[in-house]
């Protein structure tokens, strides 16, 4: 069954110094054969490569699988699947579940569901306070033994920097790194948009870039102090990246990411009131846009992370300051994504390591990629495809998406996860 | 001109002529307010909702008179806050609203966007009776038919917006209805209750009022909102008052034609000392008076004709 | 093919003015002078035309729209426009004739009469028209009529008078040739 032989395709992974067209076997799990006109054996599927490229298996840094504690918007199933979808092999999962994963206890819990019904593999990250309330640190090395590969309290912001600067140390002393979602508690309190022109005329209440840019500056400072691993998540604004630009200047041990959403809309999809375009950090005006793509070209954003936040429609189909900020990700994040390399901000070298060896790399885990003996975790792309994304479709139970409908470039048509085909458009 | 518009939710959607044809209409409606029998059949058997997720007394009031004297079936419905924590949403009282088939729903509602969001959830016609800091269609209209019967034209103007310009409704739809007539319009508050980007709405700002206080002919005062600043962003209300509040004194320094406007209802010595409130240039009560003959104008130009 | 026909042409019609200013002044004799009180749009300039007509004792002219008083608002399709109401003069207890231009289904002069309620209770109301075309749905009758016609459903009478429109006469609009 789990048998495959990949003819004719393109097999891309320059870290592996692979770009030619030849075959490719699975069996048993990894990848048992790489080369030019290998025949099928009669327990093989064969598939057609044809004008198709064949990708290590993406990694996402970070996402929302809901559960445990909100499974009505999303689950640990649903949410590997819709990542499947997306050519993802790799998920990490955020620490705001209910009850939160501060502790080694819900780590495992995570683990033993995914073990049992996740599609693909699932690294939990762990929260770093007790439950996210920014109060007292969570127990960082007790989850980290338990699989936790990071620590973060997404959604939230650390705002005590004393409690901050303890974690940071702490979180160095156990090698795990610190992720952070950077938004100054008082200076965006209330606020549901970008602060800016859109806001203004919408009357609602903004949240100023310099609400992120002021916590980046902090934690590059307490990275300077403590020595410890920064990664800051999903980058929106012009000044966080220069922060991060000049941070990698010095040395600092500090990355970066950003979500697609970011680099593709602006704040004027909240217009109409939108709330499928509120999300946190919130979407920026054009100037930051365009910042966080120089920062993904120069490679101060080292990775392309989901952010896949998944919210039912009693979340969403309410007043726009009421509304749950995120929206859906691991489908489209792939398209949207090559757009860049499309554009030519990117080139597709470049777009694959932020999806697959820079998230590792922030995890300080190894990278495998496409070799032989190692695990068959594939994605395979039509990247000329043109298509309309349809989240009527989605594998995800939620349907939080503002790119519904949109005209897309570049499909994931099949994912192998260990040697096994989890996902097929077909 | 036809009037086609569905639902009044911001004056943005608004032309001058649409305007223009609202006001005439609205004379029609004040020559009904000078008889002894104030009450036309106009809108018999239709049913109009007051639904109110906010107290307002005054715009409530103003609608209720309105929609009673064109002889329609009005309710009024408060949904406190409390209510609404208890978990039902915009959505569940709009389905529950659509049994009782409106003909109109006149909005008030704490959240931006809201009179939006039931107009894509309702078949009736929305009216936007003032939707968190984003409008107050109605208060602008009834705004400038004060103006145009004090000063003819509105156009060359230089009006005045004095205060809480930041969490403004009102400030927002007199800007937009103001700048489309052609008025000058410049906006007058401390610094931390003007936001930046209020330059987009084709406004001057000034922090100083007594500095520009002779340019204007029409000074609007808004009213200072303690219950929606949270943190104030500004020290004192006697403070404010020292800077933004009109008094005799500063109007000495006014043009002798000024007029002043407030949308009520008024904190008396703050933004507007009393005599100042009473006074013959005082358009304050003039404004209520126009507020219900608007109020009839567009709730007969939203009645009519068959609702789709 | 709609077929449009003349009835009467600008002289006939201002001679027909003439004949009605002169029934008018024949009423009064007996009943005293009346108010003029035309309806709009048509209405209004008829009595504006037959005032001037008139010669003898003081008569007030009056304007009223009925488009709030319509009893099919919640059907028609297009919004009416409004138009000024304005009676100068104290309705309660005055006498008024009323003034329209064609007398069709009677449902425009119900209109009328409530509105005109609602500004006071007047001693009495007669009604004037130009033409009379029959086809009426309520029991309303003209005291005054200029032309009596017999029209079928699918015709349509039209006065034109210049004060609004390019030309001035009667015309009969439809109908089957
Ligand atoms: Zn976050």
């Amino acid at each position: 069954m789990n048998h495959y032989l990949i003819k004719n395709v393109r097999i891309f992974d320059p870290e592996n110094h692979l770009d030619q067209v030849g075959d490719l076997r699975i069996s048993d799990g990894v990848i048992a054969e790489i080369g030019q006109n290998l025949n099928a054996n009669s327990k093989e599927t064969q598939i057609d490569g044809q004008d198709k490229i064949l990708f290590p298996g993406f990694v996402d840094l970070h996402t929302h699988l809901r559960e445990p504690g909100f499974e009505y918007k999303e689950s640990i199933a649903t949410g590997t699947q819709a990542a499947a979808a997306g050519g993802f092999t790799t998920i990490c999962c955020m620490a705001n579940t209910e009850p939160v994963n501060d502790n080694a206890a819900i780590t495992r819990y995570i683990l033993e569901k995914a073990q049992a019904a996740a599609a693909i593999e699932v690294w939990p990250i762990g929260a770093i306070t007790q439950g996210l309330a920014g109060e007292k640190l969570a127990e960082i090395g007790e989850m980290k033994s338990a699989g936790c590969v990071g620590i973060s309290d997404d959604g939230m912001t650390v705002m005590n920097s004393e409690l901050m600067r303890m974690g940071m140390d702490y979180a160095k002393g156990f090698e795990i790194p610190v992720i952070t979602h950077s938004i100054d508690a008082n200076l965006s309190r209330n606020g549901s948009m970008h602060e800016g022109q859109v806001s203004c005329e919408l009357g609602l209440k903004g949240v100023p870039a310099e609400a992120e840019d002021i916590i980046v500056a902090r934690d590059i400072y307490l990275s300077q102090l403590t020595g410890c691993h920064l990664h800051v998540a999903h980058v929106s604004t012009a000044g966080s990246v220069e922060l991060i630009r000049q941070a990698k200047q010095k040395g600092l041990v500090v990355t970066g990411e950003a979500a697609p959403h970011h680099f593709t809309l602006t704040d004027e999809a909240c217009r109409e009131y939108a709330t499928h375009a509120k999300m946190c950090p919130p979407l920026r005006s054009e100037e930051h846009r365009q910042a966080v793509i120089a920062g993904l070209s120069d490679g101060t954003l080292d990775v392309i992370a989901t952010d896949h936040a998944p919210h039912a429609t009693i979340d969403k189909e309410i007043e726009f300051d009421k509304a749950a900020f995120g929206i859906t990700g691991l489908e489209t994040a792939f398209a949207l994504s090559y757009a860049l390399v499309l554009e030519k901000k990117l080139s597709l070298a470049d777009l694959l390591k932020k999806l697959t060896v820079n998230p590792l790399k922030v995890l300080a885990k190894k990278y495998m990629g496409i070799q032989k003996s190692a695990p068959a975790n594939l994605a395979l792309v039509d990247l000329n495809k043109q298509w309309k994304y349809q989240v009527s479709e989605s594998f995800s139970k939620s349907r939080n998406s503002p790119f519904d409908g949109w005209d897309l470039q570049g499909q994931v048509l099949m994912t192998w996860y260990q040697g096994k085909r989890v996902f097929d458009r077909e | 001109m036809a009037f086609d518009f569905p639902h009044i939710l911001s004056m943005s959607n608004l032309s001058r002529e649409a305007m223009e044809f609202i006001f005439e209409t609205t004379d029609r409606f004040r020559e009904i307010a000078g008889r002894p029998i104030k009450k036309v059949p106009a809108l018999r058997g239709k049913t109009v909702i007051n639904l109110f997720f906010e107290n307002s007394t005054r715009t409530r009031t103003s609608f209720e008179i309105a929609g009673k004297r064109l002889s329609a079936d009005v309710i009024n419905i408060s949904k406190s806050a409390s209510s609404a924590s208890k978990g039902e949403s915009l959505v569940d009282t709009a389905k529950n609203l659509e049994a009782m088939s409106p003909d109109i729903l006149v909005v008030r509602h704490g959240s931006a966007g809201a009179p939006l969001l039931l107009s894509k959830m309702l078949k009736a016609r929305i009216i936007n009776a003032g939707d968190g800091a984003h409008e107050h269609p109605t208060q602008a209209l009834l705004d400038l038919l004060t103006i145009r019967d004090h000063k003819k034209n509105i156009a060359g103007l230089h009006v005045a917006i004095v205060g809480d310009i930041a969490h403004s409704r009102v400030a927002r739809s007199n800007m937009i209805a103001l700048r489309t007539f052609g008025a000058k319009v410049t906006v007058v508050g401390p610094k931390s209750l003007i936001p930046q980007e209020i330059k987009s709405f084709g406004v001057g700002v000034s922090y100083d009022l007594a500095k520009c206080i002779d340019q204007f002919d029409v000074i609007m005062m808004l009213r200072i909102q303690n219950e929606r600043l949270g943190l104030t962003p500004f020290p004192s209300l006697r403070e404010y008052s020292n800077f933004y509040g009109l008094n005799l004194n500063l109007l000495k320094c006014a043009k002798p034609d000024v007029v002043i406007m407030h949308p009520g209802p008024v904190n008396r010595g703050v933004e507007v000392a009393p005599e100042v409130a009473d006074a013959p240039y005082s358009l304050i009560l003039d404004q209520v008076k126009n507020g219900v003959a608007v109020r009839m104008a567009l709730l007969y130009l939203l009645g009519g004709g068959e609702n789709l | 093919m709609k077929k449009s026909r003349q009835i009467l042409n600008e002289q006939e019609l201002q001679a027909l003015l003439q004949k009605l200013a002169a029934e008018i002044s024949e009423t009064e004799k007996t009943q005293g002078p009346f108010h003029l009180v035309g309806i709009h749009r048509r209405g209004v300039i008829l009595a504006k035309r037959l005032l001037s007509l008139l010669e003898g004792p003081k008569r007030k002219l009056g304007s009223l729209d009925i488009n709030l008083y319509r009893d099919d608002f919640a059907q028609s399709s297009t919004m009416p426009v409004l138009r000024e109401t304005k009676i100068d003069f104290p309705v309660e207890k005055s006498r008024i004739l009323l003034i329209d231009d064609v007398l069709f289904t009677g449902r425009t002069i119900r209109s009328a009469l409530n509105a005109m309620m609602d500004l006071g209770r007047p001693q009495k109301v007669d009604l004037l028209v130009l033409v009379d075309r029959g086809g009426r749905e309520l029991p309303i009758q003209a005291d005054l009529v200029g032309l009596k016609l017999e029209v079928s459903d699918t015709e349509n009478v039209a006065v034109r008078l210049k004060e609004i429109d390019k030309e001035e006469g009667v015309w009969l609009l439809g109908g089957n040739t």
